[in-house]
């Protein structure tokens, strides 16, 4: 079993990355008994699930089907081996990058495609859950996951809260009041930064002089751990100690997974203005894409045959076809739901602007 | 029912102590809110009855004051945040407009921020740069806020519990140089308010005086004033919610007296006083026999203190105001 030991004596004290699975699919490590072979295989199908969704909302947006969209391609380790140690009632506050965690906490693909189909109901999560709508300010949500992470702990509760950012957000305030609040109220909060190493255009040398962002943790007197974030063992491992250590009322940590965003910003950026795109690219597929890499580990170890795979991915493709269908489907937004939900009790000018509206559009609406 | 001549500052603190008593999620989180008791002492001795876990006294950090009070009110408290001054806001503000205002909406009702920013505003009290602001426009063009001012002890306490009690964000503003002004019969129970509903506190049928805050003192004054030398009755409103507007009662009161008059110390461009008089406009503009007035502070940053009664709206500009008005 790794402890935490172990981890500190690797990644506080130093710049290295935390590795379990080498890029050749073997485990560096003796692997602990909670990794079996079933929540291995769980992680394998969430991440070609969710590679899956990605590669079609990208088509989908080039068709015209889907607005602007942001995907999460390369970080599928990060977000499915972190969101997969979560309990059914920990706190999620994602960003507009995370669809990859909010799907493997619980939200439905249905639900992540009519958010980026601009629908009113995008950002729903399913009864009994507590995933946030993304945050779209950078940064800002780190804070809630401090405040609702707090009231758990005053209620005497056992969930926690984790938050998901990227290396950009490090550069704001709100990321260094959000730290040095959860020190001070010693909250049980994860604060799970996916180093992706490009915030839009600029990459990671340019934001900050720090060599890391895990040593920023040491500033609050907070532990800190640097992970490849392409390897989904190290970061199952490591998410799985910091909730453990959060829930027991150890308080937080700052998780600084290095990963690679493969694409562009959004489908509304074009990375090649600005980096080379094209090594990446050529790069990518053998050294940090992370689907191969646990394929390569469970074929070794004969936990994946051809049959199995070709059953997933069947059953996946069949799943996000469905959940297109429910999302084109889906009752189209209407004007008088724009007006609903600006306060539990309209008010009065609300409600007035509404119903002169309506009444302008008569038949129309 | 019991009575007590209190002063408004002396009202938040009772009214403060009595929600602590009675609901359990109640939270007090602020910057020298605890042992200090607040720089106002608004929550002095609150820290002692109720302990640090209930009356906070946080890191000097606004955004992270009400983004993490967001998450508290997201899992089931009700906090009651103090900024020290309105001025000192703005490293919040975004954590307000784009989440605290923004949450029902974007999940449909599935979630939401029930909480209370009190904040001290406004100018009068010769405080230093920066602590004598009114910006309540910024929040009051914010969907999702709602934003209250009140002008008497007896009236805090009342809209201090409807804003707790309230499913929405609430700015909670409190007028300085009202604090210690005066003081008055405030019934021990707790009692409510209703947010949204203005108070006319003086009734007239020369001319409707639009006011909240402060500024309803100022202007009851001069409505007294030439009401004796003149023999005009003016009608004075107090808004008592600026967030939402009661434009029921204003344009009631305006169709009535068929002139209007809107006193506010924040900034006149941008100011509440240019939604007021279009409200008028639309909705009363035939009953008008004069334009509606603004007397409000000047467009130009609160000056240092030696020079801010000139900056207020003061006795002469409001006076001024109300002859021009109703000899229009």
């Amino acid at each position: 079993m790794i402890n935490s030991k172990e981890i500190e004596s690797l990644h506080v004290e130093s710049d290295e990355l935390y590795q379990v699975l080498s890029i050749e699919g073997d485990s560096l490590i003796n692997l602990p008994q909670n990794m079996d072979s079933h929540l291995m295989l769980e992680m394998y199908k969430k991440m070609v699930s969710c590679r899956e969704f990605d590669e079609k909302a990208m088509k989908l947006q080039r068709q015209g089907r889907l607005g602007t969209y942001a995907s999460f391609k390369g970080q599928e380790a990060s977000q499915v081996g972190s969101s997969i140690a979560l309990e059914f009632s920990d706190w999620m506050f994602p960003t507009y990058r995370d669809h990859a965690a909010t799907h493997t906490h619980g939200q439905k693909w249905s639900t992540i495609f009519l958010y980026w189909m601009g629908h009113i109901d995008g950002s729903i999560c399913p009864e009994g859950k507590k995933i946030l709508p993304p945050s779209v300010p950078i940064a800002t949500q780190l804070l809630h996951a401090v405040g609702t992470a707090w009231a758990d702990k005053l209620k005497g509760e056992e969930n926690v809260s984790i938050v998901y950012f990227g290396d950009g957000a490090t550069s704001e305030g709100d990321f260094h009041e959000a730290l040095n609040f959860s020190g001070v109220f010693q909250t049980p909060t994860v604060f799970f930064c996916q180093n992706n190493q490009f915030a839009i255009s600029v990459p990671f040398e340019k934001q900050s002089a720090s060599k890391t962002i895990k040593q920023r943790a040491h500033a609050y007197d907070m532990k800190g751990v640097r992970i490849d974030g392409n390897d989904i063992f190290a970061v199952y491992l490591t998410v799985k100690e910091a909730v453990d250590r959060a829930r027991n009322g150890g308080g937080p940590t700052l998780i600084e997974a290095v990963t690679t965003r493969y694409g562009s910003h959004t489908t509304a950026d074009d990375s090649k203005k600005y980096r080379n795109q094209e090594k990446i690219e050529k790069d990518w597929p053998t050294t940090q894409d992370p689907i191969p890499r646990l394929e390569k580990y469970l074929r070794k170890n004969h936990l994946l045959d051809k049959e199995t795979e070709d059953e997933m991915k069947r059953e996946i493709k069949k799943e996000i076809d469905e959940a297109l269908s429910i999302a084109e489907n889906y009752p189209k937004a209407t004007t008088k739901q724009m007006f609903e939900h600006v306060y539990a009790v309209n008010t009065a000018t609300i409600k007035k602007q509404e119903e002169e509206f309506l009444h302008l559009l008569g038949e129309e609406r | 029912m019991t009575q007590e001549k209190l002063t408004m500052l002396q009202a938040i603190n009772q009214t403060l102590d009595q929600v602590l008593e009675t609901k359990e999620e109640v939270m007090l989180l602020g910057e020298d809110i605890g042992k200090n008791g607040g720089v106002f002492r608004a929550t002095e001795g609150l820290f002692e009855k109720y302990g640090g876990d209930r009356v906070v006294d946080t890191p000097l950090a606004e955004s992270g004051i009400i983004g993490s009070s967001i998450g508290l009110a997201l899992n089931g408290k009700i906090p009651i945040v103090e900024i020290q001054f309105l001025a000192f806001i703005y490293p919040g503000f975004e954590q307000l407009v784009s989440h605290a205002a923004r949450m029902r909406y974007r999940t449909r009702g599935q979630f939401s921020v029930p909480f209370v920013i009190r904040t001290p505003y406004g100018a009068g009290i010769r405080g230093p740069e920066l602590h004598s602001e009114s910006v309540e426009s910024f929040f009051v063009q914010t969907p999702g806020l709602k934003v209250v001012a009140p002008s008497t002890p007896h009236d805090a306490k009342g809209l201090l519990i409807s804003a707790i009690e309230d499913p929405d964000p609430v700015i909670f503003l409190e007028d300085t140089k009202l604090y210690r002004a005066f003081k008055e019969e405030v019934p021990q129970e707790m009692y409510r308010i209703p947010i949204g509903k203005a108070n006319v506190v003086k009734e007239g049928e020369d001319l409707s005086i639009i006011a909240w805050g402060g500024m309803v003192r100022e202007a009851m004054k001069a409505a007294d004033k030439l009401e004796k030398s003149k023999g005009w009755k003016c009608e004075v409103i107090d808004l008592r919610s600026i967030s939402p507007l009661d434009e029921e009662t204003i344009i009631h009161s305006v169709k009535k007296t068929g002139r209007a008059m809107v006193v506010h110390e924040a900034h006149k461009t941008g100011g509440l006083g240019g939604e007021i008089t279009a409200i008028i406009n639309e909705n009363a503009l035939i009953y008008l026999k004069a334009p509606v007035k603004r007397v409000a502070g000047f467009d130009i940053p609160v000056p240092s203190f030696t020079l801010e009664d000139q900056y207020l709206p003061n006795a002469l500009r409001i006076e001024q105001g109300i002859n021009e008005t109703i000899t229009f």
